[in-house]
């Protein structure tokens, strides 16, 4: 059994460090994430920047640059894949869950780096003075693995389809609803300096879902994996 | 022979809608809207809950029966949830002044239009049946584990600027009178009726196309 | 022993029949050449066999001496070479062979891969990115890839598209070391490349 498990995670990683190579050399998902997180930044910083805003709305501007920006980046690890034709062997060669979560923590991380760029430069634009660190580092952590968890089986599904980049924003959205509303909320708690347990209804809400979603990815993946 | 029943119970409803007093005399006449807009609503999402259980057995089997029960009770729930959203917003323009308030309400039943709208989009962007079949499936099914999360979330971001306006609150208990709920109980029967009557309808027309097509 | 098994397989996309109640039997070593016009369905036979598509109706069925093999694990008997299978652009041969031998179970060492390499003719290769290869490279790589896994069932898909004639001569040597004691189906629209074969299917009316 434990060997089962090892080669379960060799698997995961050999997954991992292929999209972590491929993206590495050509650089078009992180690029868009990049780019799309920064201009939009540029943006509200010119625009509503100079007004003062509430620390509400700083929080869900954070999540809706998030959001988006998950948008344009995120579903590259399947797209890329029917595009070029490389599913195949993909498909033949590995068990679909463990191929599922190789890319899942690939978003992941995608995700993460653009937060250290990003977050940093939202905080300064934005003038946001954060008092809570542990709890909007949590909250912000477990936000992006929903994140994650959510959009990489809704571009799993995408990816089959006609259409590909409107679509998952349109199918993405009512399902990250009650994701961004609690991040959004545990953001704000934590900027506003509210001490850790307070935010922890925020925390176990962001568990909870974290682990639906996984669950229920892993669950169903296979049979949109096999279209 | 229930087509008899249905149009008896839908005939009683609808006359003494009009003919018993007004629900809540404080609103007037259009209260009355209330036999018409709760149950709708109820339709709506119970239609949702019966798509989603279609998309199961499909999954499950591979039969196309199943996608096209699944994917009509869509269309109906998309319908009536239309209809609830309309119905709704007439009342609360009357009650409280304006059409649109983010009332929780208000906003759950436009997230499950949403959920209708990106899941006819999804198979809008298929062309095979069986693919087109299989992605919505799983899109139903993704979107309705979605639902307690929002059921959790909504009420707590969203709060009610006005009092409990209905006349059932928040834990559904029955605060009518017996004249009201004489007219509303078999409302909601009857439009539960309705929309059955109306699923069979389409499964019959889709499943007979879907044999002439294939 | 294997046996490979296709029970009244059927595929239909939406509306449009491809072929319906195809029924197989084969037993290594043997290898089988599926014929037929365009269009008549013989890469979507050989993908439904290989366990990339699923048929509209039938199975296909795998034994090992006698017991019959479970579909989720079906996959890891086969390899296919086709022109719509591609490999990683972005990588090199060398990290495509070990990506895809990793996730089969198959760790070979550097030296095995690059062995690989050499009995298909890109010895010196192995180091670029695919980009850079030609079509015909690009098709011998497939063939090392395939054969990394030692699959017990080989599935070629226009089995010499893009090769030169050195490159074919590489081709047949595979073909007829894999016939020896296992099982090729091959698809082609060259009658002559039935030679390969020594059964025959046809496909279409």
């Amino acid at each position: 059994m434990p060997d089962k498990f090892s080669s379960w995670v060799t698997k995961i990683l050999a997954v991992f460090k292929k999209e972590i190579k491929s993206e590495f050399r050509t650089r078009y998902a992180l690029n868009s994430i990049l780019m799309f997180s920064v201009v939009t930044l540029t943006v509200l910083s010119f625009t509503v920047g100079q007004f003062s805003l509430t620390n509400s709305v700083k929080s869900a501007l954070l999540w809706v640059i998030l959001f988006f920006s998950a948008m344009s980046g995120l579903a590259q690890v399947f797209i890329k894949e029917e595009e070029r034709k490389t599913v195949s062997y993909l498909k033949l060669s590995a068990s679909p869950n463990l191929i599922f979560l190789g890319k899942f923590f690939f978003n992941l991380i995608l995700l993460l780096i653009l937060e250290i760029i990003t977050v940093p430069l939202f905080l300064i634009l934005l003038e946001v003075r954060v008092q809570n660190w542990d709890l909007f580092l949590a909250v912000l952590f477990l936000g992006s693995l929903g994140l994650a968890s959510a959009t990489t089986i809704i571009a799993a599904i995408v990816s089959k389809t006609d259409l590909k980049g409107t679509l998952l924003t349109i199918l993405s959205f009512p399902i990250l609803l009650p994701l961004l509303f609690i991040s959004i909320q545990g953001t704000k708690v934590a900027v506003m300096g509210a001490p850790f347990y307070s935010g922890l209804a925020e925390i176990k809400f962001l568990f909870s879902y974290i682990v639906v979603m996984l669950t229920a990815s892993l669950l169903l993946f296979e049979t949109v994996w096999m279209e | 022979m229930w087509k008899a029943l249905l149009f008896l119970i839908m005939s009683y409803v609808i006359i003494s809608a009009y003919l018993n007093p007004a629900p809540q005399q404080s609103l007037g006449e259009v209260s009355r809207i209330f036999y018409f807009h709760v149950p709708v609503a109820w339709v709506s999402v119970l239609a949702f809950l019966v798509s989603m259980l279609n998309a199961v057995r499909y999954l499950k089997t591979r039969d196309m029966f199943y996608d096209v029960k699944s994917s009509s009770a869509a269309q109906i729930g998309l319908l009536f949830a239309f209809l609830a959203t309309v119905s709704g917003s007439i009342w609360a323009s009357v009650s409280w002044g304006s059409y649109w308030n983010w009332d929780p309400r208000q906003v759950s039943i436009f997230i499950l239009l949403l959920i209708y709208g990106a899941y006819f989009a999804l198979r809008s962007a298929i062309m095979e049946n069986e693919k087109k079949a299989t992605l919505s499936a799983v899109y139903s099914i993704l979107s309705f584990i979605t639902v307690p999360f929002l059921i959790f979330v909504i009420p707590r971001v969203f709060q009610s600027l006005h009092p409990a306006t209905s006349v059932v609150n928040e834990n559904l208990k029955i605060q009518m009178s017996a004249k009201v709920s004489l007219v509303f109980f078999p409302a909601l029967i009857g439009f539960t009726i309705l929309f059955f009557w109306i699923w069979s309808l389409q499964v019959k027309i889709f499943s007979l196309a879907l044999k002439k097509g294939g | 022993m294997l046996s490979l098994q296709l029970d009244n397989v059927s595929k239909w996309f939406g509306e449009r029949q491809v072929f319906e109640n195809i029924n197989l039997k084969l037993e290594n070593p043997t290898s089988l050449a599926i014929i037929g016009p365009n269009g008549c369905g013989k890469t979507t036979l050989l993908k439904i066999i290989c366990g990339l598509i699923r048929p509209s109706r039938g199975k296909v069925r795998i034994k090992i001496d006698g017991q019959e093999v479970k579909p989720e694990v079906q996959r890891a008997f086969f390899s296919i070479v086709a022109p719509d299978v591609e490999l990683y652009e972005e990588l090199t041969a060398l990290e495509n062979l070990e990506f895809f031998t990793g996730l089969r179970n198959y760790n070979s060492s550097r030296t095995e891969l690059n062995q690989k390499l050499e009995q298909v003719g890109l010895k010196d290769r192995g180091n670029e990115p695919l980009g850079s290869y030609s079509s015909g490279m690009k098709q011998r790589l497939k063939y090392a890839v395939a054969l990394s896994v030692s699959p017990r069932v080989l599935i070629l898909d226009e089995p010499s598209s893009n090769l030169d004639e050195e490159g074919i001569f590489l081709m047949e040597k595979i073909i007829e070391e894999q016939k020896k004691d296992r099982l090729v189906i091959l698809a082609t629209n060259d009658l002559k490349e039935t030679q390969y074969a020594r059964q025959i299917f046809k496909l279409g009316n």
